[in-house]
């Protein structure tokens, strides 16, 4: 294994002589996208015009289906098969045999037992969508309807320590919370949340033999390849799972969905493609959210504002059968120094749609409550919310002790602070107008751990200079085209133009595919690898090359650059070498596993948010006037695509301060927005002036290139600046989000 | 959607003896709200007689020193016209105040005052609602909905009409010209267009069955200032948590009924030389929240009050 | 039922279900998928298209109405290999990052600088009787029909500014 003492020598990334790695270079796969010639998983061309397959939803949240009469939907024009638990091809167990690391918790597709509101009962497919839809409002289905645990708050009662995990207790919270002569107490609440991707899920499936390929919507290959090969019951490697575009997953793609389990089924059944997407309702119903989470935070601190005891305690929920913990007390093991801390997290099971990873799984709800908690003690204490960060910053992380691999924390919040124009924030709340809007200031901490997962990737050079990176990779919109297009152009000295990428594909070398941040450290590193063993592979053949300038160098002393391969001042084309030496190409593979000795540091992202909002007396909304963010996440590999990333997220967080909640009804366990009129994602007339900057930074201890993620990073803690700025603007502090006009109307005078 | 058919008849005369004669027949104008439903099985027509391209599209100056806007005039046609923008800007803003750019150039001035509620308990066909199937029973009630009515609410239904426009043009005292399928002609104020729910929440709007709008027609513009003003849960693209429209001394109010709610307590109150406050003071007292919606009162007295001095309404009586 | 229209340019002749929308003509009939469906209800604008240049929500219009129109979607907007000035500008400013809402993003901005152009108003207009000045506000009201849920706004933004000479 590796060591992280490895990663600090020089390499042709941290040299980047033709100044590739951190250049702001158009997306790979642009232009694609701009001509809207990128084929997404429903559009893929199958080998024979493909069947439409239609899912139909359960009304009931809870009990099992007792009728499932398909005699009118079965003679429906165009039908050509209807399925429903009592009909519906058998499947194999999820997760137990094949593979351990494919997703479990879900259900066969179209189980009779019923375990939440909108879960699948019914399948059609005809031949055209029209035909398929109306067939499906034909399937008749009774039910014995049960009783359903729904209501999250009414069951708190019954809230559990989640399997394996016990609350970190460090000091003694309780005694230093008592002895603190300043104190806050107070519980946040960050509401249900929906992904809304754009694209929803979708699938195109056909046989050849036993072999079925699925083009499908799904942020990680092998976890797809292996759940739809244990459903289908035969070998990983009789099922191809591509996925070349993803129109957005946030966490919300990351598991197999029924649209890939029945697409397979039926192709196989009829002989014929199927392709299946999921209707906008389905997508709400029948998929992951992000719980609501309750965050109890108490602080303890000195006069001068230093934290002796800190708490976040966590409630939040989970499907009962789907177990999941939203972390949201986890980011905050590592943020302030406090000698006395507890920290932990409490699960309840409801009968609703299942719980799962959603953008910066933790952080995104988790500092929404303890970055506003900071903003309420900085008044009680007088002291600037800046200045009782910079008073409670840590030298080593504050649980473990372990030394920060880098932590600029405090300059992202100085730096932020002149930039912004903190210094004009006036402390009192509600005394700035503008108009008739009330203007406020706020700003928010963020953290975000970063990680390094194993991965592989495989590069080959062709006789014409063609650079291929293969890996089974996703791309789902956060740039991975493009960054691994910079670092293997970068790592064989080559013009980005002479490389090509191709990802999302099972037969390609594994990579643990998009989430938690870690995609372009993980996939980069692989990939990376990948180009170093190439440049081992082409120095070796240009050495022993009689017919090569560079026969009989040392390899060691072999450089690539501008296209060339080369000793000194003798030199040769890579796509001559390869073409003389080679001519059927050289094909290596490289992989990455995380040091050794990574976890002897604390790694993180940081930033710092400032936001300034109206607040419009007369009606109660916010509208957010201007943003901008200061972040630390290591050497940034493409300023552009980075960049997209990071304000992406921070409009994540406008979204989840102002606008975004779900609710179950008590009644029917069903969400009450179910599509995009009633869930209200940003628009673009909500973001106002919005920007953001990186600050240099290289990470020897996160991998290789000294990257890190910043997918996750720019959500986390904006919703809380928002929040604090909605205060400063009109003296309301709304501590259950999103602050929506009705709770701000309420709140003031 | 259910199979139907379609048919774009080439005069008014013959879309109106189509849709008499051909049982479960409907309209079908710029289907941005009848298409959405049709998808949900909420609108099932077993006929589409298609009157977009009627030469039903004109704006026209009226006699009186109004204007005339064919029932097919698209809310983005309305919304530019230079004489609605110099002489009714409150229907401008409120046109301008909903839906999309992309939605206002298919939506008519017909079919906005046609579109049906947004309550989620509507459009979710899993829930007994007195819309879809009379009798059923109303799953908002006892729901955990806030956009719902404050006045005129009934135990059949607490939905709202989500037009903007439509308020609009109660403040503007406009009307409605319809024809039947006998030819015969009828114009009826906008305000008294829409229904209360009573126990009959699904029928919505006074037209007959078969009965075409065929023109919304805007009297002379009042003397006074206007405005329309909208509260909602995002900056553009939103449906209104409540709105106010003023023109002159009328009154109109949004997301707070079944119908566009014309403000007639305030309208008397600022007559009887009353503050803006007061004058929404005296219109909220009729108003019956339910628990959930009663951020609308405050809402709808700030707003309200906010708009009326802004326009200078009931000063100088 | 039998239905005629262009579609960048070419004829189309069509035998269609009434019930299928533009959006699945296009995509499901005509092979022309770069107009997306993300929520098929009007709500997210993924399936704008011009017609007659106007920009229209395509999965809540049905085909069978479109009878002798002028139909332009993401696919022909390019001449060639050469990108149209605004999917030059939103590759430039990297207007879009999972790409799904993109086509309808920018056939979105195509109608929406006519609209500015031939002085239509928007609700951030002041005065409704001036001519219109496409500020960033303006701009960001007047896009606000084609949600991105990856939030590139601020790019969507630039690139709508330089494509429409404005940056």
């Amino acid at each position: 294994m590796s060591s992280v003492k490895d990663w600090a020598a020089p390499t042709p990334i941290s040299e980047n002589r033709s100044g590739l790695i951190g250049k702001g270079v158009d997306r790979y796969e642009g232009r694609l996208k701009v001509t809207g010639t990128a084929p997404f998983a429903y559009e893929v061309e199958a080998p024979s015009p493909p069947a439409y397959g239609v899912l139909i939803a359960s009304p009931i949240a809870k009990g099992r289906v007792t009728l499932a009469d398909i005699s009118e939907a079965r003679v429906a024009p165009g039908v050509r098969l209807v399925w429903t638990p009592h009909n519906v091809p058998a499947q194999g167990e999820r997760g137990a045999k094949i593979n351990p690391r494919s997703q479990r918790g879900s259900n066969p597709a179209l189980a009779e037992r019923v375990e939440h509101f909108g879960q699948h009962v019914g399948f059609v497919v005809a031949d055209t969508l029209e035909n398929a839809k109306a067939a499906a409002t034909l399937v008749r289905f009774e039910y014995a309807a049960e009783p359903a645990d729904l209501i999250f708050e009414d069951r708190f009662g019954a809230a559990e320590q989640p399997e394996g995990e016990e609350d970190v207790r460090i000091g003694d919270f309780e005694g230093a919370f008592a002895g603190s002569p300043v104190r806050l107490d107070e519980t946040y609440v960050s509401p249900l949340q929906n992904h809304a991707q754009m694209e929803p899920c979708a699938t195109t499936a056909w046989w050849e033999g036993d072999h079925v390929t699925v083009h499908t919507s799904i942020q990680m290959v092998k976890g797809g390849q292996h759940t739809l090969a244990e459903t289908l019951m035969i070998p990983s490697t009789q099922v191809r799972l591509v996925t070349r575009y993803i129109g957005g997953g946030f966490g919300g793609k990351g598991q197999a969905y029924d649209d890939l389990t029945l697409a397979a089924l039926a192709a196989r059944e009829l002989g014929q493609p199927v392709k299946v997407a999921y209707t906008r309702q389905q997508m709400f119903q029948a998929t992951i959210h992000r719980p609501a989470v309750h965050m109890r935070v108490r602080l303890g601190a000195q006069p001068d504002g230093r934290l002796d005891a800190f708490a976040l305690e966590v409630v939040t929920h989970c499907r009962r059968e789907a177990p999941f913990t939203e972390h949201a007390a986890n980011f905050a093991r590592s943020l302030y120094a406090a000698p006395n801390r507890l920290t932990g997290h409490r699960l309840v099971k409801l009968d609703i749609p299942a719980a799962g990873p959603m953008r910066a799984p933790g952080e995104a709800s988790g500092m929404l409550s303890l970055e506003c908690a900071m903003d309420e003690l900085a008044e009680q204490l007088g002291l600037d919310p800046i200045e009782l960060r910079l008073r409670n910053e840590p030298e080593t992380d504050p649980e473990t002790g372990k030394p920060f691999s880098t932590r600029q924390l405090v300059r992202c919040m100085t730096e932020g602070a002149q930039r912004f124009g903190w210094d004009r924030r006036n402390p009192t709340p509600g005394q700035v107008r503008d108009g008739r809007w009330l203007v406020g200031l706020g700003m928010a901490a963020a953290i975000r751990g970063n990680f390094l997962l194993p991965a592989k990737a495989g590069v080959r050079i062709d006789a014409d200079g063609t650079i291929t990176l293969r890996q089974g990779m996703t791309d789902i919109g956060t740039g991975t085209y493009t960054i691994l297009a910079q670092i293997t152009a970068e790592t064989l000295g080559v013009p980005l133009a002479q490389v090509k990428v191709e990802l999302g594909d099972s037969d390609f070398p594994p990579a643990p595919g998009s989430g938690g941040q870690f995609g372009a450290a993980t996939a980069g590193s692989a990939a990376f690898a990948a180009g170093m063993n190439l440049r081992k592979a082409l120095a070796e053949l240009a050495t022993g090359d009689p017919n090569s300038p560079l026969y009989g160098d040392d390899p060691e002393l072999v450089t690539f650059g501008g296209g060339n391969i080369a000793v000194d001042n003798r030199a040769e084309p890579l796509d001559r070498l390869v073409a003389r030496a080679a001519p059927d190409g050289v094909y290596v593979e490289g992989s990455i596993t995380p040091a050794a000795d990574a976890r002897d540091y604390s790694q993180h992202t940081y930033g710092a948010h400032f936001a300034e909002v109206g607040v419009d007396p007369d009606t109660g909304e916010v509208r957010l006037r201007r943003m901008f963010g200061v972040f630390a996440a290591g050497r940034i590999l493409n300023a552009k695509t980075a960049m997209s990333q990071i304000t992406g997220g921070m409009i994540w967080g406008v979204g989840t301060a102002l606008h975004e909640y779900n609710e179950v009804d008590p009644r029917y366990g069903s969400f009450i927005a179910q599509d995009l009129a009633g869930y209200h994602v940003p628009a673009h007339a909500d973001i106002a002036d919005l920007s953001a900057m990186f600050l240099d930074e290289v990470d020897d201890k996160a991998n290789p290139m000294g990257i890190k993620g910043v997918g996750e990073l720019g959500i986390a803690g904006a919703g809380a600046a928002i929040a604090n700025a909605v205060y400063n603007a009109c003296g309301a502090r709304i501590r259950e989000y999103p602050l929506k006009p009705e709770k701000v109307l309420a709140a003031l005078p | 959607m259910k199979p139907f058919t379609y048919e774009r008849p080439a005069d008014v005369a013959s879309a109106l003896t189509l849709v008499a004669k051909i049982p479960g027949a409907r309209f079908l104008a710029g289907g941005t709200n009848l298409v959405d439903l049709m998808k949900l099985q909420i609108e099932q027509p077993t006929h589409l007689v298609d009157v977009s391209r009627l030469p039903l599209a004109e704006i026209e100056d009226t006699p009186e020193g109004g204007l005339r806007l064919g029932a097919m005039t698209t809310n983005s046609q309305v919304a530019a016209d230079a004489r609605v923008r110099a002489r009714y800007p409150a229907l401008a803003q409120a046109i301008l105040s909903g839906a999309s750019g992309q939605l206002r150039n298919k939506a008519t001035t017909a079919g906005n005052l046609l579109q049906r509620t947004r309550c989620p308990y509507f459009y979710d066909t899993t829930k007994p609602c007195n819309k879809r199937a009379p009798g059923a029973g109303c799953a908002a009630i006892g729901g955990i909905h806030t956009n719902t009515a404050i006045f005129g609410a009934s135990e059949a239904c607490i939905a709202t009409h989500p037009s903007d426009m439509a308020v609009a043009l109660t403040a503007l005292d406009a009307r409605v010209e319809t024809k039947s399928g006998s030819g015969e002609a009828r114009v009826l104020a906008l305000e008294s267009f829409h229904r209360l729910p009573g126990d009959t929440p699904h029928i919505e709007t006074e037209l007959q069955p078969a009965e075409m709008i065929t023109a919304v027609v805007l009297p002379p513009p009042p003397a006074g200032r206007q405005i329309y003003r909208k509260a909602r849960e995002r900056a553009s693209y939103a449906f209104a948590i409540g709105s106010v429209a003023v023109a002159g001394d009328r009154v109109a109010l949004g997301a707070v009924a079944h119908k566009p709610w014309r403000a007639e307590a305030a309208e008397l109150a600022l007559e009887q030389g009353a503050s803006p406050a007061e004058a929404m003071a005296a219109e909220l007292e009729a108003a019956r929240p339910d628990g959930h919606n009663d951020f609308k009162l405050k809402l709808m007295a700030r707003l309200g009050a906010a708009c009326l001095t802004t326009t200078g309404a009931g000063d100088g009586q | 039922m039998k239905t005629s229209f262009t579609v960048n340019g070419q004829a189309a002749s069509l035998d269609l279900d009434p019930r299928t929308t533009l959006l699945d003509a296009l995509r499901e009939r005509l092979d022309l998928k770069g107009s997306k469906k993300g929520c098929d209800h009007g709500q997210c604008g993924a399936c704008t298209v011009l017609v007659n240049g106007q920009r229209i929500n395509s999965c809540l219009s049905l085909a069978v109405t479109h009878e002798g129109d002028a139909i332009t979607t993401i696919e022909g907007l390019a001449q060639d290999e050469t990108l149209h000035p605004v999917q030059q500008a939103f590759l430039a400013h990297d207007a879009f990052q999972c790409g799904y809402c993109t086509p309808g993003q920018i056939c979105s901005t195509i109608g929406m600088l006519k609209e500015a152009a031939d002085g239509w108003a928007s609700l951030v207009t002041e005065d409704l009787t001036a001519d219109v000045v496409l500020t960033d506000e303006e701009i960001r009201e007047r896009m606000s029909g084609n949600l991105c849920r990856c939030s590139a706004y601020p790019q969507i933004l630039a690139a709508i500014r330089t494509a429409g000479g404005l940056a």
